[in-house]
């Protein structure tokens, strides 16, 4: 590694050659304010201004964020003329802002007024006129406000980086610059997918999901029997909203506190995600012994369902006609537990805790109800949960561990758990599939061939004489690759699990925002390891349960054995199976 | 998509093709768009995105932050009064304000007839010949305000003749 030798406020350090000034200076022990620099260059345009420095030599002041460090340099973060300056940028950042931060729903993580009380900028120094306003709000899933935003790029580098779709953009100039979907559309007329990765590295309020807290709140006013339930990601990541380790697997006290919060039953949609198996693995199996469309590809991810409808509409047949796992368990709720428990399904009211945004969007698809009657009536994200749970008073990180309610739909294997890290869905499938060619358990259990991160993952497995040939993206940047292999034909696959968020649900777009300004005690390359302390809690928890095959869940075949028959069968198919309809990205 | 004939998919897949080998093609390409079609609305912006792998999004906003470039249809002939310094200093802005009132138009409209289209421009570089106007590409030296009705009906006569 080469390194230069550089100095800061006159003591000296060496540091790695080629880092930029506010990487090399936070390795030293200094947190130099920034805004649109994010994760190692994945935004930095320089342009926000709030990390200047003085570096001795230099022309004027420099953006720390994008000045490699050199042999020699000597830099100050403390001189009054830096302070001064950076003052004055975050300053000018707030005299363009909509300040109503007390009712803003970012109020406590914003990172604008973090550098605002870093920096020390008092509002009113500048006033003038504002940039026009737009505020998308069509969707389901995510409100867009320029009102907040300060132009800084990180999300549409991550729409780019993730996905390469490139949804948003900056569109006009100097003053009436703002960032948007071509045409300041909104996401609901764009080829958007909802997936919420924008929102998770807006710095402000300007990008948000919709909450639907709302809805739960007028549900449990009109006396409605609401039911919850909650994805496998969300025990991954909820503790850190309260201070606690990223990586705390926390479904214990996240149990109590929807307990606390008078939700009549507490479910793990990770039931459903056993349910999701079934049906999917039989599918799976019916495809390849009768020579259906293959490779067949998963449909868990709702972000990733809107990605292949958007672009792929020549592709649907090759996606599982399975439910999403929170959709199954919302119809099995309406239909088989109304039923067991003598209650009219339009009494239900079904809420999903999920680690996403294009959930929100997902429960609105026609495709997802019966007789009028919504499988899901309302999505709320982990962040959501999260300010649900303070506003109740309930100190979360004081409560007991309780557990999900057992009757009907409470147990559930690992297999379902581990749905919410990228390569969990297949190594799920595989687990029975796996049994039910071979009529005997995989020795492993744990399929290591299909975890990890890396963008494309592929493995070949040999069952019973036979080579399964499967393989894992994430990120629809990735899914593209798979995508136009199968549309060129030359894809060797059997099944293929995609999700839409980069590392899968565990750091989707509902996730609780990691940011290392507001996690103190948290290493500094937190927002390098996060994905992998989250899913190993997930995984953790996969070896800690004795079930850990979904085939092996208990409820599960009672539930066939008892309403639904056999999986895929008729009944299966008109609760848990959906259809896709190709859809036009820029619609008139 | 349903505007664009074929031949006019296949004419920007064509244009497209001319700078495939360029690391960074989208000014070239959307500067022959432009001066192909006169304007490049969100249809042809998809069609260049689908080809060239560049965002929408991204289209757009090189579209809309270069004045050079046009959404809408421009007229016929282009009116641009350079409003940059030494043209201002030198009286541009009543100049521009004239073939407003003649027009009837506002700076970045089209007439109704598709005839002209009124630009206001920063510095076009011409400052000798301040203040200055170009229609078309011609360049109009130390404009007067009392020379505009004449360059007006200059090309009213010359009508929508080719």
């Amino acid at each position: 590694m080469a390194t230069v030798n550089i100095k800061i406020e006159g003591v000296s350090y060496q540091v790695e050659a080629g880092l930029t000034i506010l990487e090399a200076a936070k390795k030293c022990g200094y947190e130099i304010p920034s805004l649109c620099a994010f994760n190692h260059g994945e935004c930095s345009n320089g342009s926000c201004r709030v990390c200047l420095v003085e570096v001795k030599g230099a022309r004027g002041l420099v953006a720390s964020c994008v000045y490699p460090v050199n042999e020699g340099m000597e830099i100050s973060i403390s001189s009054p003329r830096a302070a001064e300056a950076r003052r004055a940028s975050v300053e000018l950042l707030l005299s363009n802002h909509n300040k109503d931060c007390q009712q803003c729903d970012k109020n406590g993580q914003c990172e604008l007024l973090h550098v605002a009380s870093v920096t020390g900028a008092r509002e009113g120094r500048y006033q003038g006129t504002k940039t026009p306003v737009t505020i998308d709000q069509l969707t389901p899933s995510i409100i867009r406000d320029t009102s907040k935003c300060i132009l800084c790029g990180r999300c549409v580098a991550r729409c780019q980086n993730a996905h390469g779709m490139g949804i948003l953009g900056f569109e006009n100039r100097g003053f009436q610059t703002i960032v948007a979907p071509a045409e300041n559309r909104s996401f609901a007329d764009s080829p958007c997918i909802l997936c919420g990765q924008c929102v998770s590295v807006c710095p402000t309020g300007a990008l948000m999901e919709k909450s639907e807290i709302g809805k739960v709140d007028a549900a449990m006013k009109a006396g409605k029997h609401v039911v919850v339930q909650t994805a496998p990601a969300v025990r991954a990541a909820l503790g850190e909203e309260f201070g606690m380790p990223v990586g705390t697997a926390v479904t214990g006290k996240m149990v109590a506190a929807l307990k606390r919060l008078g939700f009549a039953k507490v479910y793990d949609t990770n039931f459903a995600a056993d349910l999701t198996i079934m049906e999917e693995g039989t599918e799976l199996l019916g495809r390849i012994q009768n020579g259906g469309v293959l490779p067949m590809i998963t449909s868990c991810s709702p972000g990733w369902v809107n990605y292949a409808e958007y672009n792929y509409g020549d592709l649907l047949d090759h996606l599982s006609s399975c439910k999403s796992p929170h959709q199954m368990q919302g119809a099995i709720l309406k239909s088989y537990y109304a039923e067991k428990n003598g209650i009219d399904p339009k009494d239900i009211f079904v809420v999903s805790i999920m680690p996403c945004t294009a959930k929100k969007d997902e429960k609105e698809r026609s495709q997802m109800e019966r007789d009028g009657i919504k499988d899901v009536d309302a999505v709320l994200t982990t962040r959501e949960l999260a300010k649900m749970i303070k506003r109740a008073g309930i100190l979360f990180t004081r409560l007991p561990d309780e557990e999900f309610d057992q009757d009907l739909m409470g147990t559930y294997t690992g297999a379902g758990v581990i749905f919410g890290v990228t390569g969990g869905v297949m190594e799920a499938a595989l687990r029975t599939v796996y049994y039910v060619l071979t009529g005997k358990e995989h020795d492993a259990i744990a399929f290591e061939a299909v975890r990890g991160f890396e963008g494309i993952r592929e493995a070949s497995i040999d069952i019973n004489g036979m080579t399964v040939n499967v393989a894992i993206a994430h990120g629809m940047k990735n899914a593209k690759v798979l995508l136009d292999d199968i549309r060129a034909g030359k894809s060797k696959y059997h099944f293929i699990e995609i999700m839409g968020c980069p590392g899968g649900c565990i750091a989707g777009g509902g996730q609780p925002i990691v940011r290392s300004c507001f996690l103190p005690h948290e290493d500094d390359d937190i927002l390098d390891t996060y994905k992998e302390k989250r899913a190993k809690a997930l995984y953790s928890e996969d070896e800690r349960q004795t079930l850990r095959q979904s085939h092996k869940n208990p409820q599960i075949q009672k539930l066939y054995d008892e309403f639904l028959g056999k999986p895929n069968s008729h009944k299966a198919h008109e609760l848990l199976h959906t259809t896709y309809a190709a859809r036009v990205g820029f619609n008139d | 998509m349903a505007h664009i004939s074929e031949a006019g998919v296949k004419k920007i897949n064509e244009i497209c093709d001319r700078y495939a080998g360029e690391k960074t093609p989208l000014m070239m390409i959307l500067s022959d768009i432009q001066n192909e079609y006169g304007y490049i609305p969100l249809e042809v912006q998809q069609i260049v995105s689908k080809k060239t792998g560049i965002s929408v999004a991204e289209i757009y906003g090189v579209v809309t932050f270069y004045s050079f470039f046009s959404l809408e249809p421009k007229g016929k002939y282009v009116i641009g009064c350079c409003l940059g310094t030494a043209c201002y200093v030198k009286g541009a802005q009543q100049i521009i304000d004239k073939f407003s009132e003649i027009l009837g138009i506002k700076p970045g409209e089209t007439t109704k007839d598709g005839l002209f289209t009124l630009d206001a421009l920063r510095c076009i570089g011409a400052c000798g010949i301040a203040p200055a106007v170009t229609i078309n590409g011609k360049v109009y030296p130390k404009m007067t305000v009392d020379s505009v009705a004449g360059v007006v009906e200059e090309y009213r006569a010359m009508g929508g003749a080719n």
